[in-house]
């Protein structure tokens, strides 16, 4: 397996003629956890969706574990094993946590509809198995307790723990996070925190996430993208992040445009 | 008294068969945010092609399965050569395409099948049953009692099994959906093939009623106040819905028809419908939309 699990090569996408991503090039490294940071608006979500097939890119290349993305989709990059969760928190909300992180399995599902309707041993069999695996994940989340609650009614803190525990579920190889800790207090921030950490560690899960928060990603991430306006304005550890001038005078100046508006 | 009660008790009985076709409406809107138009003429096509089998000579229990055959192709026909190239279309799109579907079904079901009624007979007799003084369609009865078998197979489809999960999964955020690996060109195959045979059972239960032919298609129209009444997001809420525009015509025809010079029965469910959509445009168990301004 080569190091490199993910590739992006002078990447662009428009919105109406807006470049929404403009030559973005860089690269993932396998076990890693590669944090993009930018001002709103510097095309960190619209980068995510073109990584799990919402949007395509309209130049440039795309490679994943070797492979070039073609035509890509989102059904077929969870199929892939690219997983991922989302900025507003996109569980089924009138649905069980358990049914939750079924569903999350569904890419990993053999059984015909014929088998299941009928209920035939190998449909059996599977449900069996999703079932036992999605418990194993709960209670890595230490959510055993809320299996049969409706997802809606739990705080949302403990929501978008289902969230990462159902794009978890199925194993993949990549995980992609859209802002995990917003809206979040101190204290919860610090235990998503340390969640995504240990699946990084324990799971050997590589994972691109979004995050806001600074100071965390420069403790979380082994790697730093900045972007602003669409293009890559540093990349690199973040020891290196941390006092590049491009990126300070960047957040310095977004802060003073926001105050201003 | 026992003319209230009979009134009554003979609503709530066709009010089922209204709930029954507004399942099949919802269940579409639910997996594919769309509101089939075509509804009604793929009633139609499933029970105009088993009558025509059952004249054929067709035994019923064949007759029955190559309906149900058919009506699976349709589905996955209409997934392939419709749904899957508007993905992302308005849902206004998606509609128009939907009305164009119903003069397709219809025409093709009138041009192999002919368009004159046929008679529909499912052996059961309607005769009156009596309940102390209350006078019951034997009838009604028994279509009330397959309706509500049908929905229970459906709850038990929807809650019970991995795909109804999925499909619950697709209704509620079809992006998120789609990113956790579900196949949702298959759910909605799935869900347009469901929604074809309960339209075929609630085509045959009219037909047997009404005889089949073209206005079977108009159902549609029946559908709508009931759909309005109970949200479109709910099969719960189309079973209330039916049940109360069953019983509401029924009480209403009887109680304030002769005072409006009767035949109130086509525009009452609208009226009650009008009503609903003032106080509560969701329905009673439709999902309220929030807006995130």
């Amino acid at each position: 397996m080569s190091d490199t699990i993910l590739e992006l090569t002078d990447v662009s996408l428009a919105f109406k003629g807006i470049k929404a991503i403009n030559g973005l090039s860089f690269a993932v490294r396998r076990g890693e956890i590669c944090a993009l940071i930018g001002p709103n608006g510097a095309g960190k979500s619209s980068l995510l969706n073109i990584l799990n097939g919402v949007y395509r890119a309209e130049s440039g290349t795309v490679v994943f574990e070797g492979e070039h993305f073609h035509r890509m989709e989102p059904m077929k990059a969870a199929r892939r094993g690219i997983g991922r969760s989302f900025q507003n928190n996109a569980l089924f909300s009138g649905m069980s946590v358990l049914d939750n992180v079924i569903v999350g399995l569904s890419r990993h599902a053999k059984a015909t509809l014929v088998e299941e309707a009928l209920r035939l041993p190998r449909a059996s069999t599977q449900e069996a198995a999703f079932r036992e695996r999605a418990r194993e994940v709960l209670h890595l989340f230490d959510l055993d307790l809320h299996a049969g609650t409706v997802v809606g009614t739990l705080p949302y803190g403990v929501q978008k723990k289902v969230e990462l525990a159902r794009a978890i579920v199925a194993k993949p190889t990549l995980l992609l996070l859209d802002e995990p800790l917003a809206g979040m207090n101190a204290r919860e921030k610090e235990e998503i925190a340390a969640i995504i950490g240990r699946l990084n560690r324990d799971l050997k899960l590589t994972i691109v996430l979004i995050e806001h928060d600074i100071g965390i990603v420069l403790r979380l991430a082994d790697h730093v993208v900045v972007l602003d306006y669409g293009r890559k304005l540093a990349d690199g550890p973040p020891e290196t992040i941390r006092s590049n001038p491009d990126v300070i005078a960047a957040y310095i100046g977004s802060d003073r445009a926001e105050r201003a508006a | 008294m026992s003319l209230f009660l009979e009134t009554l008790i003979g609503g709530v009985l066709a009010g089922t068969l209204y709930a029954l076709v507004a399942i099949g409406f919802v269940l579409i809107y639910k997996a594919s945010g769309v509101f089939n138009y075509a509804q009604g003429s793929i009633l139609l096509f499933g029970a105009l092609a088993f009558v025509s089998l059952k004249d054929a000579g067709v035994p019923v229990a064949g007759a029955l399965a190559i309906t149900v055959g058919l009506l699976i192709v349709t589905a996955i026909a209409i997934e392939r050569l419709l749904l899957r190239p508007l993905t992302n279309r308005s849902p206004l799109t998606l509609f128009m395409a939907t009305l164009g579907l119903s003069y397709v079904a219809e025409g093709v079901a009138q041009g192999f099948m002919g368009s004159q009624v046929r008679a529909l007979d499912l052996g059961i007799e309607d005769l009156p049953m009596f309940l102390g003084d209350i006078m019951i369609s034997q009838f009604d009865l028994i279509a009330a009692g397959v309706a509500a078998l049908l929905v229970i197979a459906l709850s038990l489809l929807f809650n019970r099994t991995r795909i109804g999960i999925q499909l619950r999964g697709v209704a509620n955020d079809t992006l998120a959906a789609l990113s956790l690996g579900i196949d949702i060109n298959r759910i909605w195959q799935i869900v347009w093939a469901v929604a074809g045979l309960v339209g075929l059972v609630s085509g045959l239960l009219w037909g047997a009623r009404q005889g089949v032919q073209f206005s079977l298609s108009l159902v549609v129209l029946k559908a709508l106040p009931v759909l309005i009444i109970g949200g479109f997001t709910s099969i719960a809420g189309a079973i209330v819905g039916g049940v109360v525009v069953g019983a509401g015509e029924s009480l209403a025809e009887t109680y304030i028809g002769p005072f409006l010079g009767g035949g109130i029965t086509p525009w009452f469910a609208y009226a009650l419908a009008l009503v609903f959509l003032f106080i509560r445009p969701a329905g009673l168990l439709g999902e309220r939309q929030i807006e995130r301004v």
